[in-house]
C-alpha cells in the first residue's frame, strides 16, 4: 500500500519530496481522476501522494511590491474572493469557466499550471499576465517565467524534488484582462480552444502593452509575439481588425474527439478578435 | 489508516479513514451514509457533491484526509442551517417534479443548499451556475431550476392527495418522492450484505483478440484472492441476450473477445486486494486481432464473419413494403445521414450484490434493472436451475433509457455467489459501464422520399445500416421497429424500407429510448424539409397537410381508429411557430453572424413490444386488517409508474390513493409486469392496474350486493360500500384479492412488415428556436415547443417531466454525444448537456384518448426524445442554410459544413 503524507509545514513536505516519487496532491480534481481513469482499466497507480493542503500560508493572494503572489493552495474561488483588479478580469472569468462550481472550490491555479495540460484555463490567462512561478526544494528557492516553466504536452521544468509554492504576476498599471472559452457545453467542458488577453492604453487611448495568449491550439499555451507587437499604438475600437491568419502561424493544433486543428485555427482568431472587441474601453 | 476529527452534519466525529480514500467512499462505506452518491469517480458527475466548510464540493474528489478539521455537511444532514434549506429544497422538489430517478438528487440539494447559504434570492443564472457541475440525466433541468427557485421564497406545503376517484388527472408528487430526497432511498450500490465479497472483472482491452489462460490458481494464491473465475466456471450456459435464439454473448468470454470491455475473468476477493491488482499481473495472453470497426467494415466483402450464426455479419434485415416501386413524382428528395453511438449516461452505475441460497441452487440477486423477470431468465440459464430458484430484488434504478434492460451485472454475481457460496457484490467503475455495456446503434441512412405538386407525400424509401457491435442485444428489435416507422407519421402510398442489424467489433448496440426511431427521424424530417423547400412549402404547413390522423392507415396496412393526435399536435403549434418564425425574420434583418433559426419535426412510436404479446399483470389484495396493498412488477426506473399505476388503479376501485401500500418489482412478491420499455408500462401495465381495481371493485360491490356507482370509503377494517352497506373486513374468512392482466393486441407482420405491430401509437411535433454563432459554428437552443398526444395525461407533472428529459436527451443527441469506443470512456470527454444547456421548454399537451388505454392514456416516454433533434437541425439549417447529414453537430462540424 502506497503511503499518504499529509505535512503541517512546507519544510517537511520539501523534505518529503527530496526523499521520495510522490504525486503532489491540493484540491485533487486533476489527480484523481487520472487514478480513476487508469484504475478502470487495471492498472492502480501505487506512487506515494504528498498532500500539502495542511500546509498553512499557501492559499493567500497578496499584494507585493512589484504585482501579486499566488499561494499554491488558491482555489479557483479563493481567487474571485481575492478583490483582484481588472488586470486579472480573464483569469477570474476563466475561474467561473472551470469545471463546475465543486472544481472551482478545491482545484488550484498552481494545480492547473503543473498538470500543464494543452487545455488548461488558466494557463494562457498567466501567460497573458507574464507570470512566473515561484520553485521551492529543501535547496532553496528559484523562479521562472510560467513560458520557460511549461516545457510540452504535460511537461514542466518543476524538478522531482521541488513544488510549486506560488505564482507572482507583475503589475501593469490601468490594465484590463479578457479571456474567452470555446467548449461543445455549457458548464464542465473542456476548452476546444480559448484565447487570454492583458490590454493597456497609454493617455491616448492606443494600446501600449498588449499580450494575447492562446490555449488547446498547441502542445503548450503560446503567446502571440507577432500580433503583440501589431496591436501596440492602435485604438481599442481598430483592435479587433488586427488579428490576422499568420499570427498564427506559430500554433500546431491537432485533431481530436472535441475539433479538428482547421477549425481550432480559424476559431482561434475569431476568440481573439472577439476578446480585443469586447475589452472595456476605459 | 488514519484516524480524523471533523463535524459531520452538525455533529463531532471521529473515525478511521484510509486518507486517500474518496470522501464519498469514506461517508458510504464506512459510515453507512449512503445518500451521497458515486457516478464517477473523476468529478464528472456531481451526485457526490457534499458541502464542506460550506462550500460544494465532489466528495469522490476529496481524499479523507483532507477531512480532517473540516466541517462536512450531507443529504442527511437535519439541522441547523442546512437542515433548514435542504427541508425547504425537499418539498419544492417534490411539488415540482425535479427528482426522477432521483441519483442525482442529493448532489443537486447540496449544491442549490450552497448556493441558498450565499445567496438567499439567486437569480436563474446564479441557479444555473450553482448546479452546473451536477449531471441529471432525467429531468431536462427546468423543473429542478424551478425548484431551487422556488424554495428560496421559502417552504412550500406538501400538496394535497386527490379523493377518491380523482387520482387520473391529479398532478401529484411522485409518491415514492420522498426517499430520493431525503437519502435513503437504496440505489445498486446502497446496501449488501454483511461480509460480502467483492467482485471485479477483469475485461480485454482489444476489440477483437484470442487469449489463452495460464495458471489461475497459482495466480489467486499469489494475488491473496478468493477466486479467479473463467468460462469454465459458469455453472449453467455460458450465454445470455435478449432474444431467446441470439442467447450469444457470453458471461465470461472462451478464448475469443469481440469487443473492448469484453468481460474475461470474475475476480473475487476482498475490496483491498481487488483495488491493488494489476491486470498485468493476471495469466492472460492476448493475440490482437483486426477489428472490424464500423458497419462499412463489417459489410466488406472479405470481412471475417464474427458469429457462426451471421453470415456477412448480418444479423437481421427488417422489411416493409406498401404499394408499389416509387411512382413519378413532382419532387423527390435523397439524404445519406449518419449517426454515432450515444451512450445512456444514467448517472448510477450499474450495481447490486448476489446471496447464494445455502441449498446450492437458490440465488437471489439485488441489482438496478429495468426488466426484473427478464433477469431472471437470463440469471437461470447461466446457473443452470429453474426460474423459480431465482429471485431479483430490483434496486431502485438511477435512471435506465433503455441501458438497464439487458443483464449486465446479475449473471457475472450470480456465478461468483454460486462458485463462492457466499454473497458477493459490484460496483461498476464510470468507465466499465461505458465500455461494457449497450449505447445507442449508430445507423448509416440512405433515403429518398418524394411528393406531387401540392405537397402530398407519394413515396418513400429507406436502406439502413444499423451497427449492433459485437452482440445481438437488442439489434433485432431496431430492425423490425424501424421500417415501420422509418417513413415519418404521414399519409405515404409507396413504400420501401429496410433496416439491417449489422455485427461489429464495437460495443455492443442495443435498447435507447426510441429503439432506431430517432435516428430515423434525423433522415426523414430532413427530407421532408427538402421537400418543402423544393415545393416552396411553409415547413409546417407540409407537415399538416401529410399528418396521420384517426381513420388513416399507416405504412403498415394498420387503420388508426383512434387516438391519432398528430393533427391536434401541429395545431396546437401553429401560433408558436409563427411567432417564432416572426422572431427569426426580425432578429436576422440584421444580425449576420448570429442567426437565429426556427426548426420544426414529428414523431409517432408505436408503445409495447412490436408485433409480440408484451403482457402485464398486478395484484390488488386488501386485507382483513385493512390494508390495501398494490403488488406492482413494473420497475419504476424515475419515469413515475409506480406513481401512475397506482393512481389508474385507485380510480378504478374507488378508494383514494393515500390509502394504499405497494410491493414493488420483486420477482418472488409480484407478477411478471413486463419490461419497462417501449413505452409501455403507462399503457400495458396501466391497464392491468385498471383491471386489476375493477377486479376489486367488482369483488367488493358482488360481497356487499351493492350497484355499480356505489361509492367505497376505508375505515380501518370497516369498509363502506354505497350509503348502507359496511363490510368489516376482519371478519371475512380470507383477505379480498383480486388480479388483472392486459397484453396489447397485435398482429404478426407479414413478409412485407404489413399487420398491426402495436395496439396504440404516440404522437408529437415540435418546433426549436436556436441561435447559431456562424463564425465559431456554435448552436444554442433558445426554445422548445412540444405538443404530445399523451392519450390521457394521468399525472401531468410526470408527462412534463419524461416530455422535458426527452427533449434534454434529444439536444444532446443533436449536439454534443458521440460515444467512441476507448476514447469516451468518461463523462468529461463523453457530454450530456449541463444545466446550462437545456432551453426554454413549452409544453402543449394533447389528449385524444386512446379507447385500448387506462383511461385514455399511452405512453410517453420515448415519443418526447424523437422529434428534437430533427427539430434542431430543421433549425440550424434555417438559421444557415447547411443541411447537415450528421449528428452531433460538434462545432467544428458545423463550421466545416458553413465553409
Amino acid at each position: 500500500m502506497s503511503a499518504y503524507h499529509r505535512p503541517a509545514s512546507l519544510d517537511q513536505a520539501l523534505a518529503i519530496r527530496a526523499g521520495a516519487d510522490v504525486a503532489v496532491l491540493a484540491g485533487g480534481t486533476d489527480i484523481i481522476p487520472a487514478r480513476t481513469a487508469r484504475a478502470a482499466w487495471g492498472d492502480p497507480p501505487r506512487q506515494d501522494v504528498l498532500d500539502i493542503s495542511a500546509i498553512p500560508g499557501l492559499n493567500r493572494v497578496e499584494t507585493t511590491e512589484t504585482g501579486w503572489r499566488i499561494g499554491c493552495l488558491v482555489t479557483w474561488s479563493g481567487l474571485l474572493r481575492a478583490g483582484l483588479p481588472p488586470l486579472f478580469d480573464g483569469l477570474c472569468q476563466a475561474a467561473r469557466e472551470v469545471g463546475g462550481a465543486q472544481v472551482q472550490n478545491r482545484g488550484t491555479l498552481a494545480g492547473n499550471l503543473v498538470t500543464a495540460s494543452p487545455a488548461g484555463d488558466g494557463i494562457p490567462n498567466l501567460l497573458a499576465l507574464a507570470a512566473k512561478v515561484e520553485l521551492a526544494s529543501a535547496e532553496g528557492r528559484r523562479i521562472l517565467p510560467l513560458a520557460h516553466f511549461l516545457t510540452g504536452y504535460r511537461a514542466t521544468a518543476l524538478r522531482r524534488d521541488e513544488l510549486l509554492v506560488a505564482v507572482q504576476v507583475p503589475r501593469l498599471d490601468g490594465a484590463q484582462g479578457g479571456f474567452r472559452k470555446l467548449g461543445a457545453r455549457r458548464y464542465l467542458v473542456i476548452s476546444i480552444a480559448m484565447a487570454a488577453g492583458v490590454v493597456a492604453l497609454d493617455g491616448q487611448g492606443r494600446i501600449r502593452t498588449a499580450r494575447l495568449a492562446l490555449g488547446a491550439c498547441s502542445a503548450v499555451a503560446q503567446r502571440l509575439p507577432a500580433l503583440e507587437a501589431a496591436l501596440r499604438g492602435v485604438t481599442l475600437a481598430e483592435a479587433a481588425q488586427v488579428p490576422q491568419a499568420a499570427h498564427l502561424d506559430g500554433l500546431a493544433p491537432i485533431d481530436d474527439i472535441r475539433a479538428s486543428a482547421a477549425y481550432r485555427r480559424d476559431a482561434a482568431l475569431v476568440l481573439l478578435r472577439d476578446l480585443l472587441a469586447g475589452m472595456p474601453t476605459p | 489508516m488514519m484516524e480524523i476529527a471533523c463535524i459531520l452534519n452538525g455533529a463531532p466525529r471521529r473515525f478511521r479513514v484510509d486518507p486517500m480514500a474518496p470522501l464519498s467512499d469514506t461517508l458510504r462505506e464506512g459510515l453507512g451514509l449512503t445518500g451521497t452518491k458515486e457516478g464517477c469517480n473523476a468529478g464528472d458527475c456531481g451526485a457526490c457533491t457534499v458541502l464542506i466548510d460550506g462550500a460544494q464540493a465532489c466528495a469522490c474528489l476529496v481524499p479523507s484526509a483532507q477531512a480532517a478539521g473540516a466541517e462536512i455537511a450531507t443529504v442527511e444532514a437535519r439541522d441547523g442551517a442546512v437542515g433548514a434549506l435542504l427541508a425547504r429544497l425537499r418539498a419544492a422538489f417534490l411539488a415540482h417534479g425535479a427528482a426522477q430517478c432521483g441519483i442525482c438528487s442529493p448532489g443537486m440539494l447540496m449544491a442549490a443548499t450552497d448556493l441558498l447559504l450565499r445567496d438567499p434570492a439567486p437569480d436563474r443564472a446564479a441557479v444555473q451556475d450553482a448546479l452546473g457541475g451536477v449531471l441529471c440525466r432525467c429531468t431536462g433541468y427546468v423543473k429542478i431550476l424551478d425548484a431551487v427557485q422556488a424554495a428560496s421564497r421559502g417552504l412550500l406545503p406538501a400538496g394535497e392527495m386527490p379523493p377518491a376517484g380523482a387520482a387520473v388527472g391529479a398532478p401529484i408528487a411522485r409518491l415514492d418522492g420522498a426517499a430520493k430526497l431525503d437519502g435513503t432511498e437504496r440505489f445498486g450500490a446502497d446496501e449488501a450484505p454483511e461480509g460480502a465479497l467483492w467482485l471485479r472483472i477483469m475485461r480485454s482491452p482489444h476489440a477483437h483478440a484470442r487469449f489463452t489462460l495460464g495458471d489461475l490458481e497459482a495466480a489467486r494464491q499469489r494475488l491473496g484472492l478468493a477466486a479467479i473465475l473463467s468460462a469454465a466456471d459458469v455453472p449453467g450456459s455460458n450465454a445470455f441476450g435478449i432474444m431467446p435464439h441470439l442467447k450469444d454473448q457470453p458471461v465470461l468470454a472462451e478464448a475469443h473477445v469481440r469487443f473492448r470491455g469484453e468481460a474475461v475473468l470474475a475476480l473475487v476477493g476482498s475490496r483491498a486486494a481487488l483495488a491493488a491488482l494489476r491486470d498485468a499481473d493476471l495469466p492472460v495472453a492476448w493475440e490482437p486481432l483486426p477489428a472490424l470497426q464500423g458497419t462499412a467494415a463489417a459489410r466488406a466483402p472479405d470481412a471475417p464473419q464474427l458469429h457462426p450464426h451471421a453470415p456477412g455479419n448480418l444479423l437481421i434485415e427488417g422489411r416493409l413494403n406498401r404499394g408499389t416501386e416509387a411512382p413519378p413524382a413532382a419532387v423527390t428528395a435523397e439524404t445519406h445521414f449518419r449517426t454515432g453511438f450515444v451512450e445512456h449516461a444514467y448517472i448510477e452505475p450499474e450495481a447490486g450484490y448476489a446471496v447464494p441460497a445455502p441449498d446450492g441452487a437458490g440465488m437471489e440477486v439485488f441489482a438496478c434493472t429495468q426488466a426484473p423477470y427478464m433477469d431472471r431468465e437470463e440469471t437461470a440459464r447461466v446457473l443452470g436451475v429453474a426460474e423459480e430458484l431465482v429471485r431479483i430484488r430490483p434496486s431502485a434504478c438511477g435512471g435506465g433509457f433503455g441501458g438497464k434492460l439487458d443483464a449486465s451485472i446479475q449473471p457475472l454475481l450470480a456465478v461468483a455467489a454460486r462458485r463462492l457460496g457466499r454473497p458477493v457484490r459490484i460496483t461498476y467503475s464510470r468507465a466499465e459501464s461505458m465500455a461494457s455495456t449497450t449505447k445507442r446503434h449508430p445507423a448509416a441512412i440512405t433515403a429518398r422520399m418524394a411528393a406531387d405538386a401540392e405537397g402530398h407525400f407519394t413515396s418513400y424509401a429507406f436502406e439502413a445500416d444499423f451497427n449492433t457491435g459485437a452482440y445481438a442485444s437488442w439489434g433485432t428489435t431496431v430492425a423490425n421497429r424501424v421500417p415501420v416507422h422509418a417513413g415519418g407519421p404521414y399519409r405515404i402510398p409507396h413504400l420501401r424500407n429496410r433496416a439491417r442489424a449489422i455485427y461489429t467489433n464495437d460495443t455492443p448496440a442495443g435498447a435507447f429510448r426510441g429503439f432506431g426511431v430517432p435516428q430515423a427521424a434525423l433522415a426523414t424530417e430532413s427530407l421532408v424539409d427538402d421537400l418543402a423547400a423544393k415545393l416552396g412549402l411553409d415547413r409546417w404547413e407540409i407537415r399538416r397537410r401529410n399528418a396521420i390522423g384517426r381513420g388513416d392507415t399507416t405504412h403498415s396496412g394498420q387503420v388508426l381508429h383512434a387516438s391519432a393526435g398528430l393533427p391536434a399536435c401541429l395545431d396546437a403549434l401553429k401560433p408558436d411557430w409563427e411567432a417564432m418564425l416572426a422572431e427569426v425574420a426580425a432578429h436576422n434583418a440584421d444580425a449576420p453572424r448570429l442567426r437565429l433559426g426556427a426548426g420544426i419535426a414529428c414523431m409517432w412510436y408505436g408503445c409495447g413490444n412490436t408485433s409480440m404479446s408484451n403482457p402485464s399483470r398486478m395484484k390488488l389484495v386488501l386485507g382483513r386488517d385493512g390494508r390495501l396493498t398494490l403488488f406492482n412488477g413494473a420497475v419504476d426506473i424515475g419515469q413515475g409508474s409506480t406513481t401512475v399505476l397506482a393512481q389508474i388503479c385507485a380510480d378504478a376501485l374507488g378508494l383514494p390513493l393515500d390509502q394504499f401500500r405497494f410491493v414493488l418489482g420483486d420477482t418472488a412478491l409480484t407478477h411478471d409486469a413486463g419490461k419497462t420499455s417501449a413505452s409501455r408500462q403507462t399503457f400495458v401495465s396501466g391497464r392491468a392496474a385498471m383491471e386489476t381495481g375493477l377486479a376489486l371493485r367488482r369483488r367488493i360491490l358482488a360481497l356487499a350486493n351493492a350497484g355499480e356507482d356505489a361509492a367505497l370509503a376505508l375505515e380501518g377494517t370497516r369498509l363502506s360500500v354505497g350509503a348502507a352497506r359496511v363490510i368489516d373486513l376482519a371478519t371475512l374468512d380470507a383477505d379480498l384479492e383480486a388480479e388483472g392482466r392486459y397484453d396489447p393486441p397485435t398482429t404478426a407482420l407479414d413478409e412485407n412488415g404489413q399487420g398491426t405491430p402495436y395496439a396504440t401509437y404516440g404522437f408529437a411535433a415540435q418546433i426549436a428556436l436556436v441561435a447559431v454563432d456562424r463564425a465559431l459554428g456554435t448552436v444554442k437552443v433558445r426554445r422548445i415547443v412540444a405538443a404530445q398526444d399523451v392519450g390521457r395525461a394521468v399525472n401531468p407533472t410526470l408527462v412534463l417531466g419524461q416530455i422535458h428529459g426527452g427533449i434534454a436527451q434529444g439536444l444532446g443527441l443533436a449536439l454534443m454525444e458521440e460515444f467512441l469506443p476507448g476514447r469516451t470512456e468518461n463523462l468529461h470527454d463523453y457530454l450530456i448537456p449541463t444545466a446550462g444547456d437545456v432551453p426554454e421548454i413549452v409544453v402543449r399537451l394533447v389528449e385524444d384518448p386512446e379507447p385500448e388505454g387506462p383511461y385514455g392514456a399511452k405512453g410517453v416516454g420515448e415519443p418526447a426524445l424523437v422529434p428534437t433533434a430533427p427539430a434542431i437541425l430543421s433549425a440550424i439549417r434555417h438559421a444557415t442554410g447547411v443541411t447537415l447529414h450528421e449528428v452531433p453537430v460538434l462545432p467544428h462540424r458545423l463550421w466545416e459544413a458553413l465553409r
